[in-house]
């Protein structure tokens, strides 16, 4: 089974305060510590799970510039197969519509009989693989935690719903699965496996190749477009506990048996 | 002004408590449409849907077919692009079917789509104004959206409050004939309900929750001695499951259980949506994070900026003192 995976290099929230310029029309991004969008390293996991079992290779693709090879190298080091980066200035500040018409094309040129997209990337938008299914008339589940290949060119899924309920699906092949976090446990990709990828070429693929997509992409063809980011309004806010950690926990111990909370 | 729908989520007959948060959304975008409510699915719920529905919406769409009976999204995309006049407005809850549902709805019905949508602010010509949030909650930003061919809307539960007004007394109009064939190559087969485990953090009064600030498996072991000398149990956030250091019948959220405890005190937990999602009955809420502007300082009762691994251990002796000695007497520092 030959199967696609698409990523996204995000700023890393566990390594960044992430702060909002002063004009509000992006993020500081200057000293920005990137990388893969967690949930894309299970999608590249239950890739490299499934193609172990059937046979295959495994693919990951992302849209974006220079900089984002690494992310693709670093899922080449788990075990893919290739990278490919989709770039070119008129893919530039496109909607998630944009960005899943770029990567139709792409799986056009191709043939893949899976694609696996992580659940959500940095803007929590859950909305690529999706649009990509609909674009492609693939089925399309969300929010998968598992994945069984079964006989006739079929999958046996199941989605997360709520309450930690499960609910299980037959999808036929070639489909489009957006992978929830925890679903295995991404290998580990140590510095010598970066290292051992280094120089493997990664194809890259622009406007000429994909031309089908130029309708849809560019800030021109956006049909959502972030105006500002800026700090959010005065809500209902904690009262934060001030003092030493000692002072701290005696506010804290008076509170918690006001409240119920210690007896 | 294109005309706003409202897809209804129901389950066991009884409407999502986002169909009454929808109409206030709308009213957001024009205040003076009333939505349309589009339910779909089979049978005598079905209809008990409806019939509910009457209350909050002046128009509802049933939509009732056999193989809607079961949650489907790739069926329900199928016959709301067949009612759904071009160029209209769709709100869908943001939540598990939503997502399975709008990002493809979008595209089939050439309209934008904007998810997780926390709050409106009209429309300027072809532009609807919308707020999300970005990074898990730590950073907003206000969007726009251009309905000149229609949009889908996927609207965060909770975040537009349902607005008590007189009761609309609507009418059930039935599309069930106008939707064609429904055909999918994906195929439900089951609920599997979620396993129970070995204690159930849904029945406790007093939870010690920890959150991907923990950092480590083994540091867990601090929020359990917590909780051990408060008689308090412990639960987590998603990223402590997803990293196999706790089961997930302790996780808190809108995919885990969703609990009633008198005090909550969140340890290393930012508080995304899908976190406080799983928090009712208005518990009183401590929050201890090293981050100030982690979302959950913004719905605590109480903060502590501080690091975990250090604070826990310290309110756990001190704890351990005030309850040895009856609560008479305070440590002198």
């Amino acid at each position: 089974m030959d199967i696609l995976v698409c990523a996204k290099r995000v700023p890393d929230t566990a390594e960044n305060e992430i702060e909002i310029k002063a004009d509000g029309a992006d993020i500081e991004r200057d000293d920005l510590v990137y990388s893969v969008n967690e949930a894309d390293n299970y999608a590249v996991e239950a890739a490299l799970q499934i193609a172990a079992c059937t046979g295959g290779k495994v693919t990951v693709v992302t849209v974006g510039g220079e900089e984002d090879e690494e992310i693709l190298r670093r899922e080449m080091a788990m075990g893919a197969n290739g990278g490919v980066l989709l770039t070119d200035d008129a893919f530039r500040d496109s909607d998630g519509r944009g960005i899943a018409a770029v990567l139709k094309a792409f799986v056009e040129t191709g043939h893949y009989d899976l694609i696996l997209t992580g659940v959500q990337a940095d803007d929590g938008c859950a909305q690529v693989g999706g649009m990509l299914a609909a674009m492609l008339d693939y089925p399309f589940a969300s929010l998968v935690t598992s994945i069984e290949v079964v006989e006739g060119g079929k999958l046996k899924i199941a989605r997360e719903v709520e309450g930690g309920n499960k609910e299980i699906h037959a999808i036929d092949l070639p489909c489009v699965l957006s992978i929830q976090t925890g679903i295995n446990e991404p290998r580990y990709v140590g510095m010598r496996g970066i290292r051992q990828v280094a120089s493997i070429p990664i194809p890259r693929l622009g406007a000429p190749d994909l031309a089908c997509a130029l309708a849809m992409t560019g800030k021109g063809n956006a049909k959502v477009q972030r105006s500002r980011y800026f700090t959010p309004p005065a809500g209902k806010a904690a009262e934060i506990l001030e003092g030493s950690r000692d002072e701290v926990i005696e506010k804290l111990i008076d509170l918690l048996k006001a409240k119920g909370g210690l007896n | 002004m294109p005309r706003i729908f409202a897809y209804v989520v129901h389950n066991s007959g009884v409407p999502d408590d986002t169909a009454a948060e929808m109409p206030a959304a709308a009213r957001r975008i024009d205040p003076g449409q009333s939505p349309v409510a589009i339910v779909t699915g089979w049978g005598a719920e079905l209809d008990q849907v409806c019939e509910s529905l009457r209350a909050t919406y002046g128009e509802i769409w049933k939509i009732a077919r056999e193989p809607l009976a079961h949650p489907n999204a790739e069926l329900v995309r199928q016959a709301l692009v067949r009612v759904v006049p071009a160029g209209s407005i769709v709100l869908v809850p943001h939540a598990h079917f939503g997502t399975d549902l709008s990002p493809g709805l979008a595209i089939k019905l050439d309209a934008a789509y904007v998810p997780d949508v926390v709050d409106m602010e009209g429309v300027e010509g072809r532009w609807l104004k919308a707020v999300r949030q970005e990074f898990g909650g730590l950073i907003w930003a206000r969007v726009r959206c251009d309905i000149s061919t229609g949009a889908v809307l996927n609207i965060r539960p909770g975040a537009f409050r349902a607005a008590d007004g007189a009761a609309a007394n609507g009418r059930v109009v039935d599309r069930s004939a106008d939707v064609g064939t429904l055909e999918s190559r994906r195929r439900y087969l089951e609920t599997i309900a979620a396993e129970s485990g070995d204690i159930d953090i849904t029945r406790e009064p007093v939870l010690v929750s920890v959150g991907r600030g923990i950092g480590e498996q083994e540091n867990i072991a601090v929020a359990e001695d917590l909780a051990e000398a408060m008689g308090a149990a412990v639960s987590c956030s998603r990223p402590v499951v997803d990293a196999k250091w706790m089961d997930k019948s302790r996780q808190v959220g809108s995919s885990g259980k969703t609990v009633r405890p008198k005090v909550y005190i969140a340890c290393g937990i930012s508080g995304s949506f899908q976190h406080l999602a799983g928090l009712k009955g208005n518990p009183f809420l401590v929050a201890i994070n090293k981050n100030l502007k982690a979302p959950i300082f913004r719905v605590a009762d109480v903060g502590i900026v501080d690091d975990i691994l250090e604070f826990l251990p310290a309110m756990a002796e001190r704890v351990r003192e005030e309850t040895a000695v009856g609560g008479k007497t305070r440590r002198k520092s």
